[in-house]
């Protein structure tokens, strides 16, 4: 089974999907945005790759009240590591689009789901542990209360509407694995009918 | 037969009675028409669109409403003590208080002036004058709060004032009250008013970038009374006009005495060739004047009061071209220059007419030396040489006038209590309408600018009587607003304001609402007594005095636990807001305190000095609903007999530090 090269414009595909995920380093991946009667500006949390933003210090002060742990980034090693493998990540798309080997494309796709897979794994983790982990001295006590935002959408949490949904960065790296996917699909048409010629 | 002429008779006094009935005038219900409501209400969450700014007159504060709704939005203090927001209770605001005369906790709040830049509102700071003790005071409109407070020295009662030149480069003050020049010559009889009591005219000098004030110079004039005053503008920019009373220099019983004169002045300044002088070296240098200058500073929330000694008077008998008179029938309260600055309108409020001035007129007269003779040495134009018309039969007791930007004056008149509009071209009246009652001052949004919106006009009135519910002998001032968009004057709201208002002025919501600082930075906090966090909260003893060094956040005080206090301490609670979020603050209050409480914003340090009286357990608390756990939010010091061995401790929960 002869492995022909990428189309040029599958390639193309590839290369400039490498340079828009090198922004997702710059820019947020996911938000949290919460609202609530007292605070119809709304309060948002930023995630980016190695950074949290928004109004962390004010969600931290009203979180206290139902006993959350506050939110540092130094307390994530998700911080550390995420720009390195989102860096990974825009290089071999770079790579494999200058290259144009369908083999490396093939094994760039496995390695992006899985990355995508357990990225949302760890994220709902995180989310879980923030909304189960409660100070047992906390001023507000509800029975059976968990606090864990939603993974995406929209969840209410006692007097705060929490919506969950990907960021900036967070739409650049579903394109890019849609993009992918798209190229994965449309080479293994081409080489199947080009074979069976 | 008797019967029938009886029946006729009844009859006909009965219909005479009716007719005289319907004659009578109608009242408020007739005044308002069918859609007045629509015209004035601002729904639910929704914003007005103006800001007004009113002269809170003898409760010393400038309040804040929204129009068209007429809602208060905000009372600000600036000359008088208000323990609501601590004011002149924190230590940081005490020194706004400060005078020559040590602190004085009131004042007379009378005019209001929103800053300009080439003729229009730019937003930056609204002035206010003092007028029992004179003073002018700048609010900055990021903050809303008063800035920074300038005595005046050879002043007494400031009430031309605080008007300013088109693009902010002067406030001006003018003596309502002629007095002798400060200093040791100053005691002598009363009766030397004629020969020795002066006007004195401040020329306040206003810093572009920093709002700071200063006196650049002061004219002294003869001794009557400068009532109010404007600026010239366009045209007459360089030019700043005052009206006078009391031109028979009278000093007992004015009610009659100074009623006189069929005509008194407008005093007309040349700014520009002041300056000249200044820059020539023609003024005196005055050193035995002594007057306060306080600087509050929003970085390192403190303030701070500086007493001068100097100012340079320039001598309006003098020095030639800088001073002109001229005669204005009866008296004269308001004098206003139209959008153009080529009308000069005078309102002699005892006068049945309004003698409007034409600036190129009286430019010409001063060229060709129209005068009529010298009042102490200040050349007097005639009358008819700077006239450029009378508006005749306009109403009684005329005080005030705005200007709709439409070539049209309206025109307050205390004594008849209506609004009267008049064309300034050929000075035909147009309209009137009653106010309810006894109109003071008018405002139009803009009505002192080159372009005044002409939407609205707000008459203020002196007498209020049945407009609202009754609340026994004293009543809240009233303000009606009416609609001016339309040929005819319409009245659409009533409302009642705080202390006497006298001037407003109104500038569109954009120019002021996306400047409004919602929070104070912690980053940028410089108090002294500044605690970064509650890591740094503490206490201290340094001698008798206690420093606390407390931070507030949701829902508790660090420390909330202090023993260690004794009788003969002085403590002071530093308080440290360290929230940073929007409208989060907290108040302070301990129990025994000989003065206010604190409010305290967000990122914001304010202290409260206490001396506790007796020994024992003295609770304190968050003064402002702050949370759910608001209620909690509180604590305790314990006060021990002086040379008492407790040692100084605090802490909150488990975290107590023993010293």
């Amino acid at each position: 089974m002869k492995n022909l090269p990428i189309k040029a414009i599958h390639r193309a595909m590839l290369v400039l999907s490498g340079l828009a995920l090198a922004l997702t380093l710059i820019l947020p991946i996911w938000r949290i945005e919460l609202d609530a009667a007292q605070y119809p500006e709304g309060l948002e949390l930023l995630i980016y790759s190695y950074k949290l933003d928004g109004q962390v210090d004010i969600i931290n002060g009203l979180n206290h009240y139902i006993g959350m742990k506050t939110l540092h980034a130094d307390d994530f090693v998700e911080f550390t590591v995420l720009p390195y493998i989102l860096a990974a990540f825009a290089l071999a798309f770079i790579a494999v689009g200058a290259r144009g080997n369908r083999r490396s494309m093939q094994v760039l796709f496995i390695c992006f789901v899985v990355f995508g897979v357990v990225a949302m794994v760890d994220f709902w983790v995180w989310e879980y542990n923030y909304g189960h982990d409660l100070d047992p001295n906390a001023p507000i006590k509800v029975p059976g209360m968990a606090y864990q935002p939603p993974l995406i959408g929209f969840k209410q949490l006692l007097n705060f509407g929490a919506y969950s949904i990907p960021d900036s960065g967070g739409w650049i790296i579903v394109a890019t694995g849609l993009i992918l996917l798209y190229c994965v699909v449309a080479e293994w048409k081409r080489n199947k009918t080009k074979i069976s010629i | 037969m008797k019967t029938k002429n009886f029946l006729v008779s009844a009859a006909i006094v009965l219909a005479v009675t009716m007719g005289f009935q319907a004659c009578k005038p109608k009242g408020t219900q007739s005044a308002v028409s069918g859609n007045a409501a629509e015209k004035t209400y601002v729904a639910p969450g929704q914003y007005d669109e103006f800001y007004s700014f009113v002269s809170g007159g003898f409760s010393g504060q400038l309040s804040v409403y929204g129009l068209p709704s007429g809602r208060l939005l905000r009372v600000i203090p600036v000359f008088s003590l208000d323990p609501e927001k601590g004011w002149g209770f924190s230590e940081e605001t005490k020194p706004m208080l400060e005078t020559s005369h040590g602190s004085v906790p009131w004042d007379d709040l009378h005019h209001v002036q929103l800053s300009k830049t080439d003729g229009e509102y730019d937003g930056k700071w609204v002035f206010v004058n003092a007028n029992n003790t004179p003073r002018i005071a700048r609010v900055d409109l990021t903050t809303f709060r008063t800035a920074e407070i300038l005595e005046l020295p050879n002043s007494g009662g400031n009430h031309s004032s605080p008007f300013i030149t088109q693009n902010t480069e002067y406030v001006v003050a003018g003596t309502r009250f002629s007095v002798p020049p400060d200093g040791e010559k100053s005691d002598m009889s009363i009766e030397k008013f004629k020969e020795n009591f002066k006007g004195t005219l401040s020329f306040v000098r206003v810093n572009k970038e920093s709002g700071n004030m200063d006196i650049a110079f002061q004219i002294e004039t003869p001794g009557v009374n400068y009532d109010l005053s404007r600026a010239g503008k366009e045209a007459s920019h360089g030019w700043f006009f005052f009206s006078t009373y009391n031109t028979e220099q009278a000093n007992t019983l004015q009610e009659v005495n100074a009623s006189k004169n069929d005509k008194d002045f407008i005093l007309a300044v040349n700014w520009k060739k002041a300056e000249e002088y200044l820059k020539a070296g023609k003024g005196k240098k005055v050193s035995n004047v002594k007057y306060a200058h306080n600087v509050y500073d929003e970085h390192s929330h403190t303030s701070k009061s500086t007493i001068k000694n100097e100012v340079i008077v320039l001598n309006s008998a003098e020095l030639e071209g800088l001073c002109y008179y001229i005669p204005c029938p009866k008296s004269p309260h308001g004098v206003d220059i139209d959008p153009t600055g080529e009308y000069i309108v005078g309102s002699g409020k005892l006068a049945a007419l309004i003698p409007v001035f034409s600036f190129t007129k009286m430019q010409k007269a001063i060229k060709d030396k129209a005068f009529e003779g010298t009042f102490e040495g200040i050349p007097v134009i005639k009358y008819e040489a700077a006239l450029h018309g009378e508006v005749q039969k306009p109403g009684l007791g005329p005080l005030h006038t705005e200007f709709d930007g439409k070539g049209n004056a309206i025109t307050s008149f205390f004594v008849s209590s209506e609004l009267v509009k008049w064309n300034i071209k050929d000075l035909k009246v147009l309209d009137r309408v009653p106010t309810y009652y006894s109109v003071g001052h008018l405002m139009i949004p803009g009505g002192d600018t080159k372009s005044p919106d002409s939407k609205y006009v707000v008459a203020f009135n002196k007498i209020t009587k049945d407009r609202f519910l009754p609340t026994g002998p004293e009543l809240a001032h009233s303000a009606q607003l009416y609609d001016i968009s339309g040929d005819k004057m319409q009245l659409i709201l009533d409302f009642p304001t705080i202390g006497e208002p006298h001037y407003a002025q109104a500038v569109r919501a954009e120019k002021v609402k996306d400047k409004s600082l919602k929070i104070y930075k912690l980053e940028a906090n410089k108090h002294p007594h500044f605690a970064n966090g509650e890591a740094e909260a503490r206490v201290e003893r340094k001698g008798n005095k206690v420093h606390v060094y407390l931070t507030t956040i949701r829902s508790h005080f660090t420390p909330d636990k202090i023993e260690g206090v004794q009788l003969g301490d002085e403590v002071y609670f530093h308080v440290t807001n360290i929230e940073q979020d929007w409208d989060m603050p907290h108040g302070f209050a301990i129990k025994g305190a000989n003065n206010g409480e604190l409010l305290v914003m967000p990122g914001e340090t304010q202290t409260l000095k206490w001396v506790p009286d007796r020994i024992g357990i003295f609770p304190m608390y968050c003064t402002d609903f702050c949370s759910a756990l608001h209620q909690e939010m509180a604590g305790y010091v314990r006060v021990s007999p002086k040379g008492s061995n407790v040692p100084l401790s605090f802490g909150t929960g488990d975290k107590m530090t023993t010293k």
